[in-house]
């Protein structure tokens, strides 16, 4: 076992997967000679060579557009999209083309390609580098989509998402790059897409959300621990979404408040409470509450603590959910 | 087969490292045109410099020093028309003064305030761009709604040479040629997109001669030599003006500093390199080279005018520094004309926690 980054566990997954499988490739703007703007790809430019790291022209659709076609052929590309908010660049052929290639072949084609970007807020970054955009993806059937919210996660998630047959959107939140260290082993491993992880266990109040909050839930779960027993779930990945974790979850507390930092209005905290209504309803005792980013786009550095969650809005959140 | 090693491609080069050039040439400039681009450049250069200690005392947020660009800046925006419209991207600071952004309005952005994207009224300025490319788009349809109307502003776009490998340059390109728009598109080949270096980025030997694919006109030009990017710009601005269709303009240069002050440069540039420019190239000394040689400036003129643009920028700060701190109520104001009922209900609660915080 090793002290890690999530950034560490990421370059490591990275690193092993290109050592295990010589399909695997890298490929995406600075990714190469500078080791990526936040250094994911650190060395791999000089381990593996220029046959297996590609800086590339800088044009998002063609990152993901060529990575189709080198997965077609034989390939497994891990495609970097420098930040989140340049993915719209590449929105139809990771949206229109990766998402559909197995269902308009029939099966005959698969793209088993992995894009991996960071998003995320509160690291004062310019306009459009902070979004979470995971909800334009969810709506995109055909694309598995992973969010870690540590560095154990993260390389056991990348691990799979590599190995995976299937085109997997890899979401790092940016700010827990390099916030804390955990324990990762050295040997590489896989923890399945579409298993959540329960963080906490509790019998009062559920609480589920997904990397960049994870933190900021358990934080306040642990500091609220003598007043409200509460349970934190940490999705790790939305699709596949791992229903029975929630399910069990919600029977047992009967409340639920869903955390993401990602606006409110059809963020994918929706569709959970959606399915709760649909097969749990009469498990609850309250109302579900979301606390989210609020309906507006991402907004400036002066200003972006407010419009993300926080403990306030989230002790409030319990709070009121105990009432009933 | 057509091959673009046939095609003869010479760059517009005015004034060499010394300050010398063809008498001539050199003649049909005013003291007043020298003095006034010189004056431009070395307020952007000192303004830059500011900037960049200010973001690593912690004073604003992520900047990206444009030093060693100035010639290019600064030579293509004072061929405009005030009236003109600019599209920048985040590089184009010194543009935008020059074509009349207060350097206030600079700090509310580089401070991240909401007013940071905010041009004032009257200035036909787009806000800064931070997604690659998209601005040419931008630029592309102003121009075009300008000819619809029977008008004589052109627009101008400002990106890098990263920024012409996006899928919306090229489709500028086409619709700007297709409808013969008055759009100047003004490349700042500053040798490097981040840590990529032009030779990954593109086959072609230069970036001018993508025009000849679209079926426009193309030019490469000294983006150091502020007279040659002048003289350029002025040409096919008039061009453009008088309905003859759009232009590429390609300018050679180079940025000194990191991309941002997020960046390391050491990992992808030597030292030898920066130094290179820096001691032959620097857009400055070379004008500064010719205003000596015709006794129109000196070293008592250049310490007062430097003393005076540091007066400026410091009021400035304190003047944005002043201005309220925002609030994220605030926000909710820009999101539509009218906000929805269910939008109005999340701003109220924003105020309602803002006075919950302030303990009212
Ligand atoms: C669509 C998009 N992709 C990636 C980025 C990240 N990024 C910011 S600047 C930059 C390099 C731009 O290079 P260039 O166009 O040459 O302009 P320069 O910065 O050199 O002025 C990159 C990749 C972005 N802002 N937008
Ligand atoms: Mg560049």
């Amino acid at each position: 076992m090793a002290e890690m980054t999530m950034i560490q566990a990421i370059h490591d997954a990275m690193r092993q997967e290109m050592e295990r499988d010589e399909r695997v490739i890298v490929l995406g703007e600075d990714v190469g000679k500078n080791g990526g703007v936040f250094r994911a790809t650190d060395g791999l430019f000089e381990q593996f060579g220029e046959a297996r790291v590609f800086d590339t022209p800088l044009a998002e659709s063609g990152i993901v557009g060529t990575s189709i076609g080198l997965a077609v052929n034989g390939f497994r590309p891990v495609a970097e999209i420098q930040f989140l908010g340049f993915v719209y660049q590449a929105m139809d052929q990771l949206a229109a083309q990766a998402a559909r290639l197995r269902f308009r072949s029939a099966g005959r084609f698969t793209c088993p390609l992995v894009v991996r970007s960071p998003y995320g807020g509160g690291v004062r970054t310019p306009e459009l580098h902070s979004d979470a955009l995971e909800g334009l993806f969810a709506h995109s059937l055909g694309l598995k989509i992973v969010m870690p919210s540590n560095a154990y996660d993260a390389k056991g998630l990348l691990i799979s998402a590599i190995r995976d047959e299937d085109p997997v959107l890899f979401l790092e939140p940016m700010k827990l790059y390099r916030t804390f260290r955990m324990e990762v082993p050295e040997e590489p491993y896989e923890i399945p897409l579409g298993k959540a992880r329960i963080v906490k266990e509790g019998e009062d109040v559920t609480v589920i959300s997904w990397g960049a909050s994870v933190p900021l839930v358990a934080k306040v779960a642990e500091e609220m621990k003598e007043k409200v027993d509460i349970e934190v779930i940490d999705l790790r990945s939305l699709q596949p979404l791992d229903w029975d974790t929630i399910y069990s979850s919600v029977s047992k507390t009967g409340r639920v408040i869903i955390v993401h930092e990602a606006v409110k209005t059809n963020g994918f905290g929706a569709e959970i409470a959606a399915l709760i209504s649909e097969r749990a309803l009469f498990s609850l005792s309250a109302p579900i509450v979301r606390i989210t980013g609020y309906d507006t786009p991402y907004p400036v550095p002066s200003v972006e603590d407010d419009w993300l969650p926080n403990a306030a809005r989230m002790i409030e959140g319990v709070q009121t959910l105990m009432r009933y | 087969m057509i091959d673009q090693n046939d095609l003869r491609i010479e760059m517009v080069h005015l004034l060499d490292e010394n300050g010398n050039g063809e008498e001539e040439t050199l003649h049909s400039f005013s003291d007043d045109v020298l003095i006034t681009l010189y004056q431009w450049m070395r307020k952007a250069r000192v303004i830059d410099e500011r900037l960049l200690k200010m973001q690593r005392q912690g004073r604003i947020g992520t900047y990206a020093p444009f030093s060693g660009q100035e010639a290019a800046q600064i030579g293509s925006v004072l061929a405009l028309d005030k009236d003109d419209w600019l599209f920048p991207s985040y590089r184009e600071m010194a543009a935008c003064l020059a074509h009349g952004m207060p350097l206030t309005q600079i700090f509310h952005y580089v401070r991240g305030h909401v007013l940071g994207g905010k041009t004032p009224a009257g200035l036909n300025i787009f806000p800064i761009q931070i997604i690659i490319g998209a601005q040419t788009l931008h630029a592309t349809g102003c121009a075009w709604a300008t000819k619809l109307k029977g008008e004589r502003h052109v627009s101008v776009c400002y990106f890098g040479d990263g920024a012409t490998s996006e899928g919306d340059f090229h489709e500028a390109l086409n619709f700007a040629a297709v409808y013969q728009v008055p759009v100047i598109f003004f490349c700042q080949n500053n040798h490097y997109a981040i840590s990529v270096p032009i030779q990954k980025q593109t086959a072609s030997r230069t970036i001018a001669q993508k025009a000849l694919a679209y079926g426009m006109k193309g030019v490469l030009v000294d983006g150091n030599d502020v007279l040659a990017v002048y003289q350029t710009m002025k040409e096919a601005v008039q061009m453009a003006r008088e309905g003859k269709g759009p232009v590429l303009i390609e300018a050679l240069t180079y940025r000194l500093g990191p991309h941002t002050t997020s960046d390391d440069p050491t990992k992808y540039r030597s030292e030898e390199e920066v130094e290179r420019w820096k001691r032959t190239k620097d857009p400055l000394h070379r004008l500064r080279k010719l205003l000596e040689k015709r006794n129109i400036w000196t070293d008592t003129q250049e310490e007062a005018f430097v003393a005076q643009v540091n007066d400026e920028v410091t009021k400035a700060y304190e003047e944005a520094a002043s201005v309220e701190a925002p609030s994220l109520a605030d926000i909710f104001r820009y999101v539509y004309d009218e906000p929805s009922p269910l939008l109005y209900e999340q701003q109220q609660e924003v105020i309602r926690r803002n006075r919950v915080k302030e303990g009212k």
